[in-house]
């Protein structure tokens, strides 16, 4: 199950130490390039402070991240190799559909005709065809969500980040969205930490679940 | 929204009643006047318990803003008015206070009155009067203009505040001074002062401020505002410059009102007016000159004020018949670049 | 999602709103234009002073509204890039302060600063220039109304900036996008949204300023439409005349406002509270100088004449002036008034909120219920450029002959300062509430709450820091209102400004600079009521 020929983990955190207020978090473990890990666990535990530690959002008082090995101490958000989908607003409302994901290409958006047409072929991969145009306030829930995944497509990052990304989808609507999510998963052999509380979604997605609690990782 | 709908009503019914109202058995004399006559440290107070002494009556006063808002209020009132007097009219209101024919002939005796230039009319009685005067700061002026002509002619870097003759009385009084001095050539003149000029503000108070702020080196303003500083605040370093071709005079009325339901009484009063124990109160309070014999000689400090050779004052039918032509012209000439 | 009965109230609501406005601001006119004296209308109506006045109101107007805005963008920008700056909510609410102020004192602070005798030029005196600089002509009316509006603009936009979803920055920093592409896809939109109406505003307040024009003016080539229609019913009682210009007025920045209205697609902007998202841009250190050096350059801006007032004020014997019985009465009376004020603003916003709500609501409007909103929000601005002059009189005519003008006079000034307060009062709570019924709107329906259910336990909870809000601003705007009650003052009705006044106008500058001073920390301590538990809640 590991396709990956690289002998880097896609994640791994080194003794990570941060305190929040008077919330404190200790993360230390190592994440394997190529799966669907789900990160589960009580509400308040940290799973969004340690994909916030993976993205870059905060920054530890102690330790080390390493994406595909690279120390990620003082990198930018904008230069980790990842990208993130969040349960809402992923889109800037006011920027239609083209845009939006052409921002994932390039964030001034200077486009080139193969990267316009790379818009394009995500639109359609997600099944949102034609629908360049069209303003995030004219979609459904599921097909913002499918948008947010079409940038994700183009920016061809090998790390995605999933916070809870269909909580505020009905479950129909969750089960094609996962099928789609595994889809693109197998196309592009990319890492996805999902974080989720519904054990169907883990079942139905992930390789391995990743256990956070009381601010740390549960073996 | 129901409950604030209750307390907005609540409140503003409160509001409503929260000013006390004034009962009276005695007979009341109501007497219209300006805000600054009856603040604590105006004349107002004093004038009320002086003449209450003599009259077995209450006196109410009303006051507005200033002498140009007393009239408008009596035209808006007519002939319901409440007012038995009104007092604190100036000459240049006078014509147009007549024309409203709400006032009734005063029919008391004003000789006592002795005012610089002489007044006389049937209906408005002289209570004080002031020459205007540009005000200056010793500090900053060590050669304060000597005439008119100076102030006109003088360096344009040391600057002067007046007041605007559309909105207030002392800007109206400097517009009818120059005319008087200049005449026809006042267009011309006001295009000279013009760079004196630091700003034209919309009233007295605001001059004055930008004076005693040490932004205006001098201001438009009164003879007896020195007066002021040197009694209250023990200090001579504002004073005003005696102009030698002499200074314009504001001269302040009062009259009863037609209306009145107390007539014998708002005769009394415009008699109390020219009394010594009124015009005693007036130079400290008002600080202007008493319009008779006060009953106690004048503070020191006053023999210290310029004192004007010469006292313009137009008709009040000249200033009625010509005041917008007159402000059309100062207008064109502050204008002008 | 509103129930028939809910929307023919909500209906009724702004009806009655509506009617309220219309009927408070037509009866006084009419009753002005019935007794004018036949004798006044001498001369025609529109002269070449009247163009005069018009070319310098629009001209005075649009630049102070352009620069308000412009300079108020980059600070904008800056203060919400950095929601850990020092002291940043005492900076947002310092720039309500001079909302609060009477203009004259504010003048007077700006002279401090930027007079021939202020700071300013004793600073170039020392580096060696010989001439002051004069602030008197159009660049003083320029740099008073940056002063008194930049901060308004800025509060309007720092919640527009601030009502941005916090995904956008984290989304913004993981895309990598640099400062301009930030700006260019995610702020200037947001700014763009509310720039129309905060521009309306402040052309609206410039348009009618009248005491700031006279006094830093420098001459009667400065003159507002506002100044000949006082001269035109204080001073030569020609009602026509002053009616006619005050519709001129009116009709004119009706004209300019559907203009600016025009240009982007426009939204109602809230007011800011300090309210701060975690940002992830403007890390390097030339990013922080530069916010930093904006920042510090607005505050001073605001604080040093501010400052000026509070050097003054402190010169005054502040105990005896609190201790007076006439400051006592003087504030009492100045508070009931803004507190009225404030909770009538409130109500008459709620009725055009719900009813705006309620037609919103429908899913094809009739053409009347759509004419019926725009004549809402339209309204709901335009009251701003009534003069109160006008109202006052015209209503002094209407009572009299039936009431104790005195005794009204304190809910004629309190409707007053409520129509003044009412765009303002407007723009903090309209999208709160449109914010909180689609959030809540359908789950309050399916539950079935309503009535005082539904208040206490969903839109109390939500709804009382705006409303909170919305009240401090329409007190402090009535604390600082003089124009009002100038028309009633007798010896029993006496505002803090109207005090304030009164000491000027008799020598008393001393005293007249301790009650600024006064009313200032009123304003500010009313302003942080308003924006109090903003720092908890973050």
């Amino acid at each position: 199950m590991t396709p990956s020929d690289t002998s880097y983990a896609a994640v791994e955190f080194h003794d990570v130490r941060l305190s929040l207020g008077t919330a404190r978090f200790h993360f230390d473990c190592r994440i394997e390039t190529g799966h669907i890990i789900a990160v589960t666990g009580p509400s308040g535990a940290g799973k969004s402070t340690l994909l916030n530690l993976v993205a870059g959002f905060e920054t530890p008082d102690s330790g080390r991240v390493l994406l595909s090995g690279k120390d990620m101490s003082g990198v930018h958000p904008g230069q980790r190799p990842l990208s993130l989908v969040f349960q809402d607003n992923n889109l800037f409302a006011h920027l239609d559909l083209f845009t939006n994901i052409g921002l994932g290409i390039h964030p001034a958006l200077k486009l080139s005709p193969g990267d316009r047409r790379a818009v394009s072929d995500a639109l359609q991969r997600v099944g949102l065809a034609g629908y360049e145009t069209r303003k995030p306030g004219t979609l459904s829930g599921g097909e913002r969500q499918r948008a947010a995944f079409a940038r994700a497509l183009v920016r061809k990052r090998p790390l995605l980040l999933l916070d809870e990304p269909f909580a505020a989808l009905d479950p129909a609507l969750r089960l094609s969205m996962a099928d789609l999510l595994l889809d693109l998963h197998r196309e592009s052999r990319n890492t996805i930490l999902i974080v989720t509380h519904d054990r169907d979604e883990v079942a139905r997605l992930a390789d391995c679940v990743l256990s956070v609690e009381n601010g740390t990782i549960h073996p | 929204m129901r409950i604030l709908l209750s307390t907005t009503c609540a409140v503003i019914t409160a509001l409503g009643f929260s000013l006390p109202a004034s009962a009276a058995e005695k007979k009341t004399l109501t007497v219209y006047t300006y805000e600054s006559f009856v603040s604590d440290w105006g004349p107002g107070p004093k004038v009320k318990a002086a003449f209450e002494k003599t009259c077995d009556c209450t006196v109410n006063f009303v006051a507005v803003a200033d002498g140009v808002a007393l009239l408008t209020r009596l035209k808006l009132e007519g002939a319901s008015s409440e007012a038995d007097v009104a007092l604190g009219l100036d000459t240049n209101l006078i014509q147009e206070a007549k024309d409203t024919g709400l006032f009734a002939t005063h029919g008391i005796d004003t000789s006592a009155a002795s005012i610089p230039g002489g007044f006389s009319d049937d209906t408005f009685v002289p209570y004080d009067y002031g020459h205007f005067a540009v005000v200056y700061d010793t500090q900053t002026i060590k050669n304060p203009p000597k005439s008119l002509k100076e102030l006109v002619d003088g360096d344009p870097s040391q600057k002067i505040a007046i007041e605007d003759p559309r909105t207030s009385t002392p800007g109206l009084g400097l517009l009818l001074w120059v005319k008087s001095v200049y005449g026809d050539e006042a267009p011309q003149a006001w295009a000279k002062l013009k760079n004196r000029i630091l700003t034209v503000t919309p009233g007295w108070s605001e001059a004055y401020g930008l004076f005693t702020k040490g932004e205006a080196p001098m201001v438009f303003s009164y003879v007896t505002s020195p007066a002021y500083h040197m009694m209250e605040e023990k200090t001579d370093r504002y004073q005003a410059a005696a102009f030698s071709e002499g200074h314009y005079i504001q001269i302040e009325v009062s009259a009863r009102l037609k209306s009145s339901k107390n007539p014998e009484l708002a005769q009394k009063f415009l008699s109390f007016t020219l009394s010594p124990d009124f015009q005693a109160i007036i130079p400290t309070t008002n600080w202007m000159m008493p319009a008779a014999k006060p009953a106690e000689p004048l503070p020191p400090v006053f023999s210290k004020l310029a004192q004007p050779a010469k006292t313009y004052l137009m008709s009040p039918q000249d200033v009625a018949k010509n005041r917008d032509a007159w402000i059309r012209e100062w207008l064109g000439a502050m204008s002008m670049n | 999602m509103l129930t028939g009965a809910q929307r023919r109230q909500g209906l009724a609501a702004g009806a009655a709103s509506l009617t309220a406005i219309a009927l408070f601001v037509v009866l006084p006119v009419t009753a002005l234009l019935s007794t004018a004296p036949a004798s006044s209308s001498q001369g025609g109506f529109f002269d070449g002073y009247t163009a005069s006045l018009l070319r310098f109101t629009l001209l005075q107007a649009g630049l102070s509204t352009f620069l308000s805005i412009l300079l108020a963008v980059p600070v904008a920008l800056a203060l919400a890039r950095r929601p850990a700056f020092p002291l940043r909510i005492w900076i947002v609410r310092l720039m309500a302060v001079p909302m609060g102020l009477p203009v004259l004192i504010g003048a007077l602070g700006l002279i401090g600063i930027f007079g021939r005798q202020g700071l300013f030029n004793r600073l170039l005196a020392f580096a060696g220039v010989e001439q002051p600089v004069s602030i008197y002509g159009l660049s003083g009316i320029l740099i008073a109304h940056v002063f008194f509006n930049l901060p308004l603009a800025c509060r309007l936009m720092l919640s527009g900036l601030e009502r941005l979803p916090g995904e956008y920055w984290r989304l913004s920093a993981s895309l990598g996008m640099r400062p301009l592409a930030i700006f260019r896809f995610i702020e200037g939109p947001a700014l763009a949204r509310v720039i129309p109406g905060a521009a309306g505003l402040v052309f609206m307040l410039c348009a009618t300023s009248f005491t700031l024009v006279l006094v830093l003016g420098g001459g009667p080539a400065a003159t507002t439409l506002e100044v000949a229609i006082y001269q035109s019913l204080r001073f030569d009682f020609n009602p026509a005349r002053a009616v006619a210009l005050a519709l001129l007025q009116i009709g004119l920045t009706a004209v300019v406002l559907f203009i600016i209205s025009r240009l982007p697609p426009a939204d109602i902007a809230g007011v800011g509270e300090g309210r701060a998202s975690r940002r992830f841009d403007g890390r390097s250190l030339l990013a922080r100088f530069y916010d930093a050096g904006i920042i510090a350059a607005a505050t001073l801006f605001l604080v040093l004449p501010l400052g000026a007032v509070v050097v003054a004020g402190l010169k005054a014997d502040l105990l005896k002036l609190i201790t007076m019985p006439a400051f006592r009465q003087a504030a009492f009376t100045s508070l009931a008034i803004a507190i009225s004020a404030g909770l009538l603003a409130i109500l008459v916003s709620l009725g055009i909120i719900a009813a705006r709500a309620a037609i919103a609501d429908m899913r094809h409007p009739p053409r009347p219920l759509k004419a019926f909103s725009a004549a809402l929000s339209g309204m709901s601005s335009l009251v701003l450029l009534v003069p109160p002059v006008v109202l006052g009189t015209g209503w002094f005519l209407l009572i009299r002959p039936h009431a104790d003008v005195t005794r009204a006079a304190p809910l004629l000034i309190a409707a007053i300062n409520m129509l003044m307060a009412l765009p303002f009062v407007m723009r903090v709570l309209a999208p709160a509430f449109e914010t909180h019924a689609a959030r809540t709107g359908r789950l309050g329906a399916s539950l079935g709450l309503s009535g005082f259910s539904r208040f206490r336990l969903i839109d109390w909870p939500v709804l009382a820091r705006p409303l909170m809000m919305a009240l401090s601003f329409a007190m402090a705007l009535s604390l600082g209102d003089l124009g009002a009650v100038a028309l009633f003052g007798s010896q029993e009705l006496t505002t803090l400004p109207y005090l304030v006044y009164s000491r000027l106008g008799s020598y008393r500058t001393n005293d007249a600079d301790g009650l600024a001073l006064i009313l200032g920390v009123i304003c500010l301590a009313l302003t942080a009521l308003g924006t109090a538990g903003h720092r908890r809640q973050t």
